[in-house]
């Protein structure tokens, strides 16, 4: 199994008590899966999203990676599988305002500390890749919000992870620039064979799923 | 695309935060160089204007009087001349030269004179007063400079480098100060005799207006054989460090040199050492102020930046940079920023001292510039200090609370 979780529990304290983010989830993916996590607002989507990989650590529960479990490593180990195996884009885009494209781009492979020329060489192919060649020079708030999201795209695959985690990624995008996301995406699984856990409150997103996970108050209900 | 760039970049891209920032350091460094500038071609001064008097310590034995300083050697009780060598075999650092003595008053013509025996090449005698005489030799090699930190490299010349001994004192020469010259009626080239023995005067010494003016020098050997104490000498006269004078020379001295009197010119002494001692008073002051000061300066500095970058740390830790690399680049950024405070520092103190100098303590301050390394060696030590605590919170963040920062 790629990426399995059991009995995902996340509790955060609440008025002397506790309230369960995450509720004992279980799932499987397999590599090159299309997971779209769906539900309502407050349901624990993104706090799955985030937790898989140690940016929210869980209370209880089991989390397999690639065979081995990673849920009780050390935050070293943890850092070392995002900085080599995951991508992430989020709805916000992310990106560093005094950085260029190109250097936003750059940055994973600069912690990965791959050469220089490599590194421009990388990222102005995935630039071209997501159709930007011709903005690796501009700023972030010289970009639109469709393109910004397509930097973010870029420098969430430009060091060829296994898995991109998605969280939202057209929720600040018109429908159009939000299709363009989404079919960008499709084709990223679909070419690189990289699997893609996407979180969305769209139901035309979630539809590119090839496996669909709904969530409400922290349980899976389907 | 490097951390260093990454640092660098974002250093570029908020040039009015890192003004700010560098200001309190490089304010704080400046006063230092300043200070320090100043201080030390003070110190130079003085110890030159010490030097020009000739030797500042008498070594005497236990039993002489010290009321007069010039005239204690006259009639002393003696000291073994072994004592030269003690002082020349020791450790002691801060001798620059010196010059025994034995003095006596003797008849010469039915006149009392005093005459004086001194060593060849190390006496001192009237000092600068004497180098227009024109019977001065080569160079007197110093064993250290008035100053510790008076050096070549500071542009300056010492004084005392440049003083000439007197190479060459036959048995049967003599020198006459200008006083007893004219009271004996001697002529450079004349004769005299001096306890039954002949002397040619070789020199007759232009007024001083010291003791030595009313002194007969000749050939220390000569003199001590002619006055019948052999190997004796009525004192030591030491041309000390005046940096070493302050640091404890005269009781070094006396450690070595039992059943003596070591004595110094007190009052100028004690007065240099009393503006040293000042001036590294004032400057460890301010180097304490400068410390905090600057290290809260930068710590602020850091902290805001990080509370700015919080987002952006999220981002990162995101990607997989680990909690070295948040480390990393914020000290990499107190390095920066302490390396362009030195310098700055430097060269806003270095010009203070240059403009200021002259107007507001009347000497000419030259640049000094291993200040620059201890500059950039104090502010970086002062910028990492400041960012280390902002920086470990920073490393701490959660990555996951800090994305939802906009």
């Amino acid at each position: 199994m790629f990426l399995q979780g059991e009995n995902i529990l996340k509790q955060y304290p609440h008025n002397g008590g506790f309230i369960n983010a995450l509720d004992k989830v279980s799932f499987n993916v397999d590599q090159g899966d299309f997971v779209t996590v769906t539900g309502p607002s407050g349901s624990g989507k993104s706090t799955l999203l985030l937790s898989l990989f140690g940016l929210i650590r869980l209370s209880s529960g089991t989390i397999i990676f690639n065979g081995k479990r990673i849920d009780n490593i050390s935050d070293r180990h943890l850092t070392d599988i995002r900085k080599k195996s995951v991508g992430y884009i989020l709805q916000s885009f992310a990106l560093i305002p005094y950085l260029t494209t190109i250097q936003n781009v750059m940055i994973p492979l600069a912690l990965e500390r791959i050469p220089q020329k490599e590194q421009v060489k990388r990222a102005t192919e995935i630039l071209d890749y997501v159709g930007l060649s011709d903005r690796i020079e501009h700023l972030p708030r010289e970009l639109s919000a469709g393109q910004q999201q397509r930097v973010a795209i870029a420098r969430s695959i430009v060091h060829r992870p296994q898995i991109i985690m998605a969280d939202e990624p057209t929720g600040n995008l018109d429908p159009t620039l939000s299709l363009e996301i989404l079919e960008f995406l499709k084709k990223i699984n679909r070419e690189n064979k990289i699997t893609i856990m996407m979180v969305t409150h769209s139901p035309v997103a979630a539809d590119y799923g090839t496996m669909k996970l709904h969530l409400n108050e922290g349980k899976i209900v389907n | 695309m490097t951390i260093l760039k990454l640092v660098f970049i974002e250093l570029w891209k908020r040039k009015s935060q890192l003004i700010t920032g560098l200001l309190a350091i490089t304010l704080g460094i400046a006063v230092i160089v300043g200070i320090q500038s100043v201080s030390v071609v003070s110190e130079q001064n003085v110890a030159r204007n010490l030097d020009n008097l000739g030797a500042n310590i008498l070594v005497l034995p236990q039993g002489a009087s010290i009321d007069n300083y010039y005239t204690s050697d006259i009639d002393a009780p003696t000291l073994p001349m072994d004592y030269v060598e003690r002082i020349l075999t020791s450790t002691i650092a801060g001798v620059d030269n010196m010059s025994p003595k034995l003095t006596r008053r003797v008849k010469v013509g039915g006149q009392s004179v005093v005459l004086t025996g001194i060593l060849p090449k190390s006496e001192i005698a009237s000092k600068p007063l004497w180098q227009s005489s024109g019977l001065l030799g080569s160079e007197l090699k110093t064993a250290c400079a008035p100053s510790q930190s008076t050096t070549k490299s500071h542009g300056l010349e010492d004084e005392k480098l440049k003083r000439k001994a007197i190479d060459t004192l036959n048995t049967t020469d003599c020198i006459a100060g200008s006083q007893v010259a004219k009271l004996l009626k001697l002529q450079a080239g004349g004769s005299i005799n001096i306890l039954g023995k002949d002397f040619k005067v070789v020199k007759i010494l232009p007024e001083t207006g010291t003791i030595d003016d009313d002194r007969i020098f000749a050939n220390l050997k000569d003199v001590q054989t002619l006055l019948g104490i052999e190997n004796q000498v009525s004192a030591i006269e030491i041309m000390g460090c005046c940096n070493a004078i302050s640091e404890g020379l005269l009781g070094k001295l006396r450690n070595i040199l039992p059943d003596t009197r070591v004595t110094s010119i007190n009052q100028i002494v004690s007065t240099q050492i009393e503006t040293n001692q000042l001036m590294k008073k004032v400057t460890l002051v301010m180097l304490i102020i400068i410390f905090f000061v600057g290290g809260i300066s930068i710590g602020n500095y850091i902290w805001a930046n990080v509370n700015e970058r919080k987002r952006e740390i999220g981002i990162l830790r995101m990607m997989g940079a680990g909690r070295s690399t948040i480390y990393r680049m914020f000290l990499l950024k107190a390095l920066i920023l302490g390396i362009a405070g030195g310098i700055l520092g430097y060269i806003l103190g270095t010009l203070a001292g240059v403009i200021l100098g002259p107007y507001f303590a009347g000497i000419l301050v030259k640049p000094v510039y291993m200040y620059l390394v201890w500059s950039i060696i104090l502010s970086v030590a002062i910028s990492l200090a400041g960012s280390l605590f902002p920086t470990y919170l920073a490393a701490k963040f959660d990555p996951h609370s800090n994305l939802q920062e906009d």
